[in-house]
């Protein structure tokens, strides 16, 4: 019954695709309507103009160009234009680097909030102001503090993905099992083993749950930032080809980082699914 | 004209008394000529620093230019030389000249905005110009006006391609905190353009423009005076009539396609990538509203000048050298086809070559020449800085008194420049204040206050 489910899901799904690509390619086939011009004129004018091709690629011009960049992923043309595969790399250590950060503070911190009311309470009124704050929103303040661009993206992340992971370890922790705690106090298990054998294994699902809802956050955010910033990384290469109005490479890039955005939050669901325990 | 000057040439003064650059024989006589200075590169490196030692060996051998002119006629020019050749060693001071100050930092960031203003400082980059004067500088594309002025505060960048008001208004503490920046070279003159949606081909006339968007790249740049200027003069006052708003250069296009805006005053390749892609057509040249305005600028802070000096005159020159082998009309493919892969530009090379060349389709079925669309001139004209100011004042950037002349010549280094030049073999102007016209009003650096004071439509202040 699954078994067939599954195919059925399959076949389905790739039907969806093949119609998706289908309609595509006839949206984009035709050509539009052309002035007659002189041959001296037209050979200054885009393909647009000359022949009334759409602006939109169709998905054998993303096809064959997809290829192109698979073909030679790792190359080097100069600071400014490099392969996919370097461009990929630079955003997944900014996402990395931001995101570790985020880790190291947003955990040890919400467990500290998720064990005392009082913290909770007082640390309250800033993260409600600040949890909602667009990301890109410091980007001005942290290039004009922290001055340096590479730095600041990673800032930008580090902030984006620290709220979730700090509001659900707050919230794990908070919502362990009294029981669970009275018995280790029964059996006078000191604060610090408490919170690592006790309080960690049973807030981990949670907690998980926030770093792969932060992990998501940080890859959308990392786009935007370096778009902004510029320099290196998958946002630049979608800043860079929309600079050059070339929709064929942006269709690509946006297909790439969907993909990467994929494994990433795949990643994280199988840690997820690894602490996760029936009760 | 040759800018390479023969000392040996008996009718030429090698003095500074007449015309400062010595090849006129009156102030007047250079004065006229002024305007149609350009730096043309010498036949080579050498051949041009050999002329200028030879000129300053001469000059001290004969202060006086009766016994110089004297002496050569009646020796003849070939055998001075090898006269003085024997007891002055002109080769050796030649070298010595050209290694003059080796650079401090010889690996440099320089930040561009990937438009053809830009121009000498990417070409800098493939065709060799960094290396030939022993620097090894990364050219960097960045996303923004405001990104690059910020990097370089940071000193991410150790130099920055800008548009030409924005060294002014970072010295000036306008929309940042003040840090004194110099401008030591323009980058390009004319090169931008007016172009509207091809749906407003009938509204040829500024008149009927009242209600339309327009975009420019920044709010200090060329392109928001000129189109303010432009409008105000057709009788439209650009704050209330119609809607200017600051564009990112790339998302121009994109814009007017999706009939977001009515049209911009842009820099190239901007203008002529809208009516390569069918979305718009060429109302005007930036040219046509004031020939030989400046655009955009190489900028570097004070504090770069005072820590690297020998670099940043090597820079310094090699934007130069760039500059003058970019404007040679038979550069101008070769130029087109170095900066437009990916790691540059990124643009098809049909746009830019009709950019450069001058030959162009308007985008309304005609094609037309302009050999002057965008030109390059090195020389800061502090009058062009003047002007940006009065502009600055006129629209209210700039509220209470300006001492015009001491913030154009704090931020334009004519002097500096002229002095590198000069030492280049080059001949800069004499004067670092021209009088110029804009659309047809004439405008006199001498007498800022009264300039602004003489335009109707202006921000009350």
């Amino acid at each position: 019954m699954t078994a067939s489910l599954r195919l059925r899901a399959a076949i389905l799904s790739v039907a969806l695709f093949l119609a998706f690509i289908g309609i595509w390619h006839l949206a984009t086939r035709g050509t539009g309507a052309v002035a007659t011009m002189s041959p001296e004129y037209a050979r200054l004018m885009g393909l647009t103009a000359t022949q009334g091709k759409s602006v939109m690629p169709g998905p054998l011009d993303v096809g064959a160009k997809l290829w192109e960049h698979l073909k030679r992923p790792f190359y080097d043309n100069g600071p400014n234009d490099k392969g996919l595969g370097i461009q990929l790399g630079y955003s997944i250590a900014r996402v990395g680097l931001g995101y570790l950060l985020a880790v190291i503070v947003a955990i040890p911190l919400g467990f500290l909030i998720g064990m005392s009311s009082l913290i909770n309470k007082a640390l309250d009124p800033f993260i409600q102001i600040l949890k909602p704050i667009s990301p890109l929103a410091w980007m001005p303040l942290a290039l004009y503090t922290i001055k340096d661009s590479g730095l600041s993206a990673i800032f930008v992340i580090f902030i984006c993905s620290v709220w979730p992971m700090l509001l659900n370890t707050a919230f794990g922790v908070a919502a362990v099992r009294k029981e669970w705690i009275n018995v280790a106090r029964t059996l006078e298990v000191g604060t610090i083993r408490r919170a690592f054998s006790v309080i960690l294994p049973a807030a981990a699902p949670t907690i998980l749950t926030g770093m792969r809802i932060s992990i998501d956050i940080a890859w959308l955010v990392i786009v935007a930032a370096e778009m902004l910033v510029g320099g290196t990384g998958i946002g630049y290469f979608v800043w860079n080809e929309w600079n050059n109005l070339s929709i064929t490479n942006v269709i690509i890039a946006i297909l790439l980082i969907g993909f990467v955005g994929m494994l990433l939050d795949q990643i994280l669901a199988r840690f997820t699914h690894m602490v996760t325990f029936p009760e | 004209m040759s800018t390479f000057d023969d000392p040996f040439d008996a009718d030429r003064k090698l003095s500074r008394t007449g015309c400062v650059c010595g090849q006129h024989r009156s102030a007047e006589e250079h004065d006229s000529a002024a305007p149609s200075l350009r730096c043309e590169p010498a036949p080579s490196e050498e051949k041009r620093y050999e002329s200028v030692v030879a000129s300053a060996v001469m000059r001290e051998m004969f202060p006086n230019d009766i016994a110089r002119r004297a002496f050569l006629k009646s020796v003849g020019a070939s055998t001075a030389l090898a006269a003085i050749s024997q007891f002055f060693p002109i080769k050796t001071a030649t070298e010595a000249f050209a290694d003059a100050g080796a650079p401090e930092k010889k690996d440099l960031k320089v930040g561009f905005i990937p438009i053809t203003c830009a121009t000498p400082i990417i070409m800098a980059a493939p065709l060799g110009f960094y290396a030939k004067h022993g620097l090894n500088v990364e050219v960097v594309k960045t996303a923004g006006w405001a990104v690059i002025r910020d990097k370089t505060l940071n000193k991410e960048y150790d130099a920055a391609h800008m548009l030409a008001p924005m060294p002014i208004a970072i010295s000036l503490g306008l929309g940042a905190n003040a840090v004194p920046f110099t401008v030591p070279a323009i980058e390009n003159i004319n090169g931008q353009g007016i172009t509207l949606a091809i749906k407003h081909k009938d509204k040829r006339d500024p008149k009927d423009w009242k209600g339309m968007k327009f975009a420019i790249p920044f709010d200090y740049s060329m392109h928001n005076y000129l189109l303010r200027y432009y409008l105000a003069e057709n009788g439209l006052d650009p704050d209330t009539d119609v809607q200017l708003r600051s564009v990112p250069p790339p998302e121009m296009v994109a814009n007017l396609r999706a009939e977001n805006i009515d049209g911009f005053l842009a820099p190239d390749n901007i203008c002529q990538r809208a009516i390569y892609d069918g979305v718009g057509f060429m109302h005007m040249l930036s040219k046509e509203i004031w020939d030989g305005h400046p655009c955009c600028t190489f900028a570097a802070s004070r504090e770069f000048i005072a820590t690297s000096p020998n670099s940043f005159a090597a820079l310094t020159r090699a934007i130069v050298d760039a500059t003058a082998y970019a404007s040679k009309a038979e550069n101008r493919k070769e130029i087109a086809e170095a900066i437009a892969p990916a790691n540059y530009i990124n643009a098809p090379v049909t746009v830019l070559e009709q950019v450069l060349t001058g030959t162009y389709a308007d985008g309304l079925g005609g094609v037309k020449t302009d050999a002057k669309r965008v030109d390059f001139d090195p020389f800061p004209w502090q009058s062009f800085a003047v002007w940006m100011l009065t502009q600055m004042k006129r629209w209210g950037q700039i509220k209470g008194d300006v001492d015009y002349k001491a913030v154009a010549e704090q931020v334009y280094l004519a002097t500096d420049t002229a002095k590198l030049m000069t030492e280049m073999g080059l001949t800069p102007p004499a004067t670092s204040y021209k009088s110029f016209s804009v659309m047809g009003r004439t405008f006199d650096p001498t007498k800022p206050e009264d300039y602004v004071n003489s335009f109707k439509i202006r921000k009350a202040s």
